[in-house]
Order: C-alpha cells, then sequence, then structure tokens
C-alpha cells in the first residue's frame, strides 16, 4: 500500500461530493481557459506581427488619408526594403451581421509583404489580371460558401455604392496565428470608380505598409519618415505593425480588462468551492487523522494526506476542463469568427490553466491541513465514537 | 514485589484541563509502576482519568507536571516529532471503536504503521502476514472494515497494534463496543499476546468481566489510585 493509494482512496470516498467538486473545477477551467482565449484571440494581430513591417498613417487619425505621392519619398528613405498601401473598405456583405474585414490594397506589393499568407501561385495571378478580382481567407471563404469565379457584391460604407468583387484565390495562413478571414481586392479598382465619380479620396490611401531592411532599425526608420514628412498637409506617424494593432486594441481595453477580472473571479469562486470541499473534508476526518498520528505519523504526512487529496480531485476536474476547452474553443471559435478571426487555444493559456488549479489546491488545503495537524491527539479521538 | 523489571515509572503526575474559566484536575501527583510483560487493567467510573492515564502513558497527550519514564525513557521531556517517533516505535494502539481506515482493507490497514518503518513492500508483506495470523485473520486480509463483524475489526486493530512489535499495547474499552462472544475471542487473544509474546498491555475498561482476565487491577477515582490494587494470577 502506498500513500497515494490512500489518498486517491480518499479522494473518491463521498463521490457525489467529489463527483460535483470536479464538475465544478472543471467548468471553472473550462471557463477560465475560454476567457484567457477571448483576450489572446484580442490579441492575435498583435502576436502575428512582423517586426521588420512599419505602418505610416495619418498623424491626426487613421480616418484621415495619406496622398499616394509619399510611396516614391518613403521608398528612398535609408534602411526602406519595400512600400505598399491600403485603405480600409468597410463594406457590407449582404447584411451588417456579415462583417469581415476587406480591405483596397496595391495588388503586386501588398501580400508579397506577407510571406505567412499563402495563395496558390495561379491563383494569385489570376488576381493581379483581373482588376475586379479579390483574394479571400479560406474561413470566409467556407463561411460563406463561395467558389472560385463567384462574384460577390459588397455594399460601400465608407465609399457608397454597390461593388462587384470576383473572387479569384483563396489563401491561408502559414500557420494558425494568421486570420484567414479578410478580404483582399485592387486598389487601383477602387481609385477608378472614385475618379470616375468625383469623390474624394482620390489618390489617397489609408496607410502605408513599409518593409524594413532590418527590424533593429524599425525606430530610426520611423523617425526619417515622419520627419520627410514633417510640416507638410498630411504628416505621418509611423509605427511598427505591433504597435499599429495595439493602439486598435487599446480603444476596447476596458472590455479586455474586465474579461480578464472575470476570468480570475472565476478561479476565486473555485477556490472557495474545494475550500469548502476540503474542509467538510477534513472535519470528518480529523479522528481518523488523530489515529493516524497515535500511529505515528507527522504533520507534515497528515498535510500531505489533506493537500494530495485536494490535489487530485482539482487536478482531475483541471484536465477534465482542459480537455474540454479545445471543442469549446472551436464551437466558440466557428460562432464569433467574425469578431475573432483567431481563435486559439494558446499553450499559455493551458499553462495558466495548470496554475490557476495548482493554487486553487494548495489555497485550499491551507486551513484544513492547519486545522488537522494542530488538534490535540486526545481531542481529535474524542471525536469518534 | 515483583522481580520483573519495570517498563512504565510514573511519579508525581499531574493534569488538569480548561473547561471555560474553571480548571478540571483529572490527575493529582500520581504514581504507578508498571512491570514488564504485565496486563493491567484500569478501572474506575467515569470521568475518573482513566483515559487520560493511558493517553499521557501511550504518549499522545502532555502532563502538567510529573514524570513518565517508559522503557527507561523520560516521555514528558519529548518533543512531537520525537513523540511521534518514539509511538511508532514503542505503543501499540487499541481503541473501543477499531478505528480502522474504511478505504483500505484488513492487510492496508495493518501495513499502515510499518510505511513509516523504511522496511521493503517484501519485508512489510512479512511482517504483516504475521501480524494477521497471529490474529487468525489471515484469510480476511482482502476484506475492507465493512466486510468486517465487530470481533474481526477489532482483531485487525491488534494486528496493527502488534505489527511494529511494540513493548507495550494500550488499549481503551477494547471490548466496549463487542458482544459477549466475540469480547471474550479478543481478551483470549490479549492474554496470548502477553503470555506467548511477552507484551505488556494497559486497558481500561469498565466490563468487570474484562479486567478479571488481566493480571493487576488498578481502580482510578478523581484521580487517585487505589492503594491495595486486586491482583489475580
Amino acid at each position: 500500500m502506498h500513500i497515494l493509494k490512500l489518498i486517491f482512496k480518499n479522494s473518491f470516498r463521498h463521490k457525489l461530493r467529489t463527483f460535483l467538486t470536479v464538475l465544478g473545477v472543471a467548468i471553472a477551467i473550462l471557463a477560465f481557459g475560454l476567457l484567457r482565449t477571448v483576450i489572446d484571440a484580442w490579441y492575435a494581430g498583435v502576436a502575428a506581427s512582423s517586426a521588420s513591417r512599419l505602418v505610416a498613417r495619418n498623424a491626426v487619425s487613421l480616418v484621415f488619408p495619406l496622398p499616394l505621392s509619399y510611396k516614391e519619398k518613403i521608398r528612398q528613405i535609408e534602411g526602406v526594403k519595400g512600400v505598399s498601401y491600403g485603405t480600409w473598405f468597410g463594406g457590407i456583405y449582404i447584411d451588417e451581421k456579415n462583417f469581415f474585414a476587406n480591405y483596397a490594397m496595391e495588388p503586386k506589393t501588398y501580400l508579397a509583404m506577407f510571406p505567412e499568407i499563402i495563395t496558390p501561385p495561379e491563383q494569385m495571378a489570376a488576381f493581379l489580371r483581373d482588376r475586379k478580382g479579390a483574394v479571400a481567407g479560406r474561413k470566409l471563404v467556407e463561411r460563406f460558401g463561395w467558389k472560385i469565379g463567384d462574384i460577390i457584391t459588397l455594399k460601400g460604407t465608407i465609399f457608397p455604392g454597390n461593388w462587384d468583387f470576383v473572387l479569384r484565390g483563396i489563401y491561408r495562413g502559414r500557420d494558425n496565428t494568421v486570420d484567414e478571414t479578410a478580404f483582399f481586392f485592387h486598389w487601383h479598382y477602387l481609385n477608378e470608380a472614385l475618379k470616375k465619380a468625383g469623390r474624394s479620396w482620390i489618390d489617397q490611401v489609408g496607410w502605408y505598409l513599409i518593409e524594413i531592411k532590418d527590424p533593429h532599425i524599425a525606430a530610426d526608420v520611423s523617425l526619417r519618415i515622419d520627419r520627410t514628412f514633417k510640416n507638410s498637409l498630411a504628416e505621418t506617424l509611423t509605427e511598427t505593425e505591433k504597435a499599429f494593432q495595439l493602439s486598435f486594441i487599446s480603444m476596447s481595453e476596458a472590455i479586455v480588462v474586465a474579461i480578464q477580472l472575470v476570468s480570475f473571479v472565476i478561479i476565486f469562486i473555485i477556490m472557495a468551492v474545494v475550500a469548502n470541499t476540503m474542509a467538510m473534508t477534513a472535519r470528518e476526518r480529523i479522528g481518523e487523522y488523530a489515529i493516524f498520528k497515535t500511529l505515528g505519523f507527522s504533520g507534515m504526512h497528515i498535510s500531505g494526506l489533506i493537500f494530495g487529496e485536494s490535489m487530485c480531485i482539482t487536478m482531475l476536474g483541471a484536465a477534465l476542463g482542459i480537455i474540454f476547452t479545445f471543442p469549446a474553443a472551436g464551437i466558440f471559435g466557428k460562432e464569433l469568427s467574425q469578431f475573432f478571426p483567431i481563435f486559439n487555444v494558446d499553450r499559455e493559456t493551458i499553462y495558466m490553466d495548470i496554475v490557476a488549479a495548482l493554487i486553487v489546491a494548495s489555497v485550499a488545503a491551507l486551513f484544513p491541513a492547519w486545522r488537522a495537524v494542530h488538534i490535540r491527539i486526545a481531542d481529535g479521538l474524542r471525536r469518534i465514537g | 514485589m515483583s522481580n520483573k523489571p519495570l517498563i512504565v515509572e510514573i511519579k508525581n503526575l499531574s493534569k488538569s484541563y480548561r473547561r471555560g474559566s474553571q480548571i478540571i484536575t483529572v490527575l493529582n501527583g500520581l504514581s504507578l509502576d508498571i512491570d514488564a510483560g504485565e496486563f493491567m487493567a484500569l478501572m474506575g467510573p467515569s470521568g475518573s482519568g482513566k483515559t487520560t492515564l493511558l493517553n499521557l502513558i501511550a504518549g499522545i497527550d502532555k502532563a502538567d507536571s510529573g514524570s513518565i519514564r517508559v522503557g527507561g525513557i523520560e516521555i514528558t521531556t519529548l518533543s512531537e516529532t520525537e513523540l511521534a517517533r518514539w509511538r511508532a516505535h514503542n505503543v501499540g494502539f487499541i481503541f473501543q471503536f477499531y478505528n480502522l481506515i474504511p478505504v483500505l482493507s484488513a492487510y492496508e490497514n495493518v501495513e499502515l504503521p510499518l510505511l513509516l518503518s523504511g522496511l521493503s513492500k517484501r519485508e512489510r508483506r512479512a511482517h504483516v502476514e504475521v501480524a494477521l495470523r497471529v490474529v487468525n485473520l489471515a484469510d480476511r486480509m482482502e476484506h475492507y472494515p465493512g466486510q468486517l463483524s465487530g470481533g474481526q475489526q477489532q482483531r485487525v486493530a491488534i494486528a496493527r497494534a502488534v505489527v511494529t512489535d511494540p513493548a507495550i499495547l494500550v488499549a481503551d474499552e477494547p471490548t466496549g463496543d463487542l458482544d459477549r462472544q466475540s469480547a471474550e475471542e479478543i481478551l483470549e487473544l490479549m492474554e496470548q499476546l502477553v503470555h506467548e509474546l511477552g507484551k505488556t498491555i494497559i486497558m481500561v475498561t469498565h466490563d468487570p468481566r474484562a479486567a478479571n482476565k488481566a493480571h493487576v487491577i488498578k481502580h482510578l477515582d478523581k484521580g487517585v489510585l487505589n492503594a491495595h490494587p486486586q491482583t489475580h494470577f
């Protein structure tokens, strides 16, 4: 007989209570894991950012454009390897609830700066040939059941009217950190249409995407770009792609903080539930602990039994919670793909689940162990019978 | 006077408890010697201090003052950890309600004290099998306490008490929860432990029939032992 066997047997003495506690821990860990995954999904764009890409936008606000003429000037700045540009289109597909990100961009250079976005070469060639062509992510295509050659009509919000595009390419991400729900089309198609309609934003772009020769010179290149357009009509604000993505998230930081708070509150609640279970268990077994002490077992042994039992119950619940996090995240991610294009359970989330479970188990066992260790044997024996 | 060596020497032992603001003196300057290999019964009315005295001799309670030497060791000066270690090697316990661990089989219950001994699994098995044979329960070693009668459970408890081969066995009302026949069997077993294995047994009991099995009967009343113990051989 081994002490571990005794711990395991003790854990299942009250089957219903253990089952309910394990269930509670599993649900808490599942909820904690999902909320952490939501937070990760919020920062997914940041995580996927490249250190060798910069974004230059209008220094006043992203809603103001930059002249197309800046492209050549930026290209000539020291440290710049390539320049492309894009504009947020903000089109709606059939209904507003079908939201997905759609961009007008320079077709030859823009996607080339994203090696993580993989489009079959023949589809890319077809896209480049067709001015009304578009490339969409795999998940977006699956969501709406599109096929290559389909005509997709977006209703413009920033640029009014119905805009027809022909789906020429479907891209995949190099790994699961890449957003596969975006929609790209030719900036020139947008610009020509605007010219014909005599609207604003002609020969204007939303931002410049700049590839630099070395990630270490990002700050210097950013400064050089912004200095070039100092005191112009459209001053630039150049930052790394990561900082650019973070500036979006900062707008909804309160929500992220609230989700983080809720995730920790869940852990705190389950800690109270497990502590209650362990307190009941220890109270019922105080006589047994006295027997153990009588037989020569030390306070350390008694603590070990209680901590072990707390660990056994909590880690079993945590294991179930972790296992179920993956299918739950799959369903969650599918249902909310328009809000969270990347919804993957990160390895760090699993580590956090495990650490949270260890803390819950340890804290829950603390008081019962202290009580069991400090009770006098004679008092403990008096509880029996 | 007996020519056997003394295994327990108690001098001027005092013990009191606090109940609210009241201090209740249970033992007051008690002195007692117990010979090695003696089967002693401690009798007395409820609250007379029998169990307290037993607990003090077994090192599971602390005296207020006085001396307790067991096997030549002054146990009143030992720390909790030292006492735990001392108990594990020197004292076997038999309780009224058997106090077996319900999730462990008879074998595992008897093996419990040996987990602290540093013996190998094979050595532990040998010891446990011998102990269960002594109490005539070798065929029930895989049974759980809930599958055994009261008498059988008490025999498992006795096997657990003797498995580490302690010199002293302390028994607190060992027959108090048993029917007459089972009680008789347990008492015979205890006699056997004294006669065949040379154990010293100190037994607290209310039952005169149980006490009559002992070599020496001591009466304790209001913390004082009677001057003329009744002796049977």
